[in-house]
């Protein structure tokens, strides 16, 4: 899966999933506030769900992404208005550093798709219906892979093929393999260090 | 679209390419870090193999955590001095300049970049903040971004954005006595709103802002992003360059200064530029404004009424209900005697040598009143040991306001400065949104350094024009 000029399209995703029920589940949750002051996000992906995982003494709740089954998934079937509330690019960070690469769910908040295509997340959706089978599917077939087809925007499980909806935008990015400014701009590095020689107040280390 | 002014001209001059997600890659002049906003764009960095593409244009220091009583090593607060750690460790690492507690050139980072003439006409800047448009005031493009645009701009040297809109702001007149550079933001906060700005970069022109010195142009493009703009700009002139004459960059080095010049002179907005709009504000009118509610638009002029809710437009009513609620504020009076207990002279808004001096001579042989704690924090160490010499600090100590050392301090608590319980602060800074100064019931009047100290004199807000000021020596 190598895109042009380095950056990974992303037009398939393929793994086991988890399953995530509840509606309007905030930032907050996904990530409370206290973990926020870290200089890293590299070890978020242990705070992800936190307060929905342990107890305050530490002891584990019951919670699918404490459970053995689900230890490896990296489908996140969730419901709707996933991802509202603040802006904080700690959320989609902590996810996927927990090992998510996908999401299927009935709908996700604007910012927090945003932040996630930034990291090369799909966040593709489907009606209720669809979404609640998958859920039982999942929880049935915890080794069952899921097919994320971002371009053909499907996702299949066992022997079923569901149509999903991908964002416009989404797809392209992450199809074209756009998705990622760093790889794009670090692709066009050579014009780059023209453009800053032809600046008259530019000096460059050698 | 707009044609022909300093935005276009600098953004054309920094366009390296159309990317194929419609957005311009652009060559990014100048990239100050701090501590808070890029340990995480450095780890993101690490995780690709990455390096730092041009360290010789990053420049870093501390401000938002550092503390600004005691800064003796390891800090007392370890989150803090993790921090602390970890950008020295980055900085360390990538060779980037940095102007670090030791070094006398620590500070806020939108006062530093200026004093020390990194801060140029014809540059593109960005910062892990958002008052980034402070450096507008050079004529430079300058904008705060996110985490991801961090490493971006630290990977690639570049950033990627879509174009804006330009909107002109002429400020017609002279300022009146009293009246200040803060009070023509807060104005135009006012007017258009804390969103009008979204979607556009502001140029602020005409004869008051003209006239302004360097720091009152800063305190005016700081505030952009409060009326919803990213950037904010002044057109660069003859006050611009003899700021820039007097800094490390050119001080010995006139030759550079020379061959700049014509640059600088050269991005100028044309006199037929094209704007996408353009608004006039008459600067003889306006008087001191202060803030009567919780965000930095709802202001009022010191002599003017409080608006009742229900005479603002549909959308603002229910804020502005909540605000006053928050602020216990009656609609029809003025804010003129709302008691304070906190005054705060600082922030990246107005905490540079100018405001110091102005407020000093109004300070001169006057008490702090009973019962109000003030305090002075300097933007950066440079504008502390200036105003030490000077014999600032005595005058502020004299008169019982607290000296601290240079930082963001109490601009939005993460220190150890903080409001307690239901405090009113006088504030020289930019945001009085519920919680920004440490406490979630305090409150915060924002207003020009000089109506702080006039508010820590009299331990209530009040109109400096009626007070006289002494000449210091
Ligand atoms: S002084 Fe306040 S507004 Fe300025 S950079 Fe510091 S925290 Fe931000």
């Amino acid at each position: 899966m190598s895109g042009t000029d380095d950056i990974p399209t992303v037009d398939y995703v393929s793994g086991t999933g988890v399953p995530i029920r509840g509606n309007d589940i905030d930032t907050d949750q996904i990530i409370p506030a206290r973990f926020m002051k870290v200089v890293t996000f590299d070890g978020l992906g242990q705070f992800a769900f936190f307060d929905q995982r342990f107890d305050d003494d530490d002891t584990q709740k019951d919670h699918p992404m404490n459970e053995e089954q689900f230890k490896d998934a990296s489908v996140m079937v969730v419901n709707s208005n996933f991802g509202c509330g603040s802006s904080r690019e700690h959320a989609p960070q902590a996810l996927m550093r927990w090992g998510i690469d996908a999401l299927v769910g009935e709908s996700f908040a604007e910012i927090f798709a945003g932040n996630c295509l930034a990291l090369g997340i799909p966040t593709v959706t489907a009606d209720s219906e669809t979404v609640t089978a998958l859920q039982e599917w999942v929880d049935e077939n915890p080794d069952g892979t899921i097919d994320v087809d971002v371009e053909a925007e499907t996702v299949t499980y066992g022997d079923t093929t569901v149509d999903v909806t991908v964002d416009d935008a989404q797809r392209r990015a992450l199809v074209d393999g756009v998705w990622d400014t760093t790889a794009l701009m670090k692709s066009n590095a050579q014009a780059v260090r023209e453009k800053a020689q032809s600046l008259p107040y530019v000096t460059l280390d050698e | 679209m707009s044609k022909g002014t300093l935005y276009d001209k600098v953004w054309d001059e920094h366009t390296v390419t159309e990317l194929p997600t419609g957005q311009t890659q652009l060559f990014v002049g100048l990239h100050l870090i701090h501590e808070v906003t890029s340990p995480q764009a450095f780890g993101m960095l690490r995780e690709r193999d990455m390096e730092v593409a041009y360290p010789e244009l990053t420049h870093a220091t501390v401000d938002h955590i550092v503390p600004t009583a005691d800064q003796s090593r390891p800090y007392g607060d370890d989150a803090a001095e993790e921090m602390m750690k970890e950008l020295e460790e980055n900085v360390r690492e990538a060779g980037i300049n940095f102007s670090d507690p030791t070094s006398g050139n620590q500070g806020i980072v939108h006062v530093i970049g200026p004093e020390q003439g990194i801060t140029q006409p014809g540059k593109t800047i960005v910062c892990g903040d958002s008052h980034t448009s402070t450096h507008g005031a050079f004529g430079a493009l300058a904008f705060g971004i996110g985490t991801s645009q961090i490493r971006d701009v630290l990977a690639t040297g570049c950033i990627a954005f879509e174009k804006q809109k330009v909107r002109k702001i002429e400020v017609t007149g002279e300022l009146g006595d009293g009246v200040e550079a803060k009070d023509v933001i807060l104005e135009i906060i006012r007017r258009l709103g804390t969103d009008g700005g979204v979607g556009y970069v502001y140029e602020y022109a005409g004869e008051a802002i003209e006239n302004l010195d360097m720091e009152g142009r800063m305190s005016i493009c700081n505030m952009s992003i409060e009326g919803g703009a990213r950037a904010g700009y002044i057109n660069p002139d003859e006050t611009t360059y003899e700021w820039l004459a007097e800094t490390d960059e050119f001080v010995d080095d006139p030759e550079k200064f020379e061959r700049l010049k014509p640059y600088w002179e050269s991005i100028r907005s044309d006199e037929d530029a094209e704007y996408d709009d353009v608004v006039t504000i008459d600067g003889d009118e306006l008087e001191p404004v202060v803030t009567w509610g919780t965000t930095p638009g709802q202001g009022v002029g010191i002599t003017q009424p409080i608006p009742a809710p229900e005479d603002l437009p549909a959308d603002k009513q229910d804020t502005a209900r909540r605000a006053q609620e928050h602020m216990r504020v009656t609609p029809g009076e003025t804010m003129e005697g709302y008691e304070i207990d906190v005054a705060f002279l600082g922030s990246c808004t107005n905490a540079r040598l100018a405001d110091l001096r102005r407020a000093a001579k109004l300070v001169k042989g006057r008490q702090v009143a009973d019962g109000v704690r003030a305090m002075v924090v300097p933007g950066s160490q440079r504008v502390q040991k200036q105003a030490e010499e000077e014999g600032l600090k005595d005058i502020f100590e004299e008169a019982g306001f607290t000296w601290r050392n240079a930082g963001c301090s109490m601009c939005l608590g993460m220190n150890e400065d903080q409001l307690e319980g239901d405090e009113a602060c006088a504030s020289s800074s930019n945001r009085n949104f519920i919680g920004r100064q440490g406490s979630k019931d305090g409150r915060t009047i924002l207003m020009n350094p000089r109506m702080v100290v006039a508010a820590a004199i009299e331990g209530h807000v009040t109109d400096v024009r009626e007070m006289k000021e002494v000449n210091v020596a």
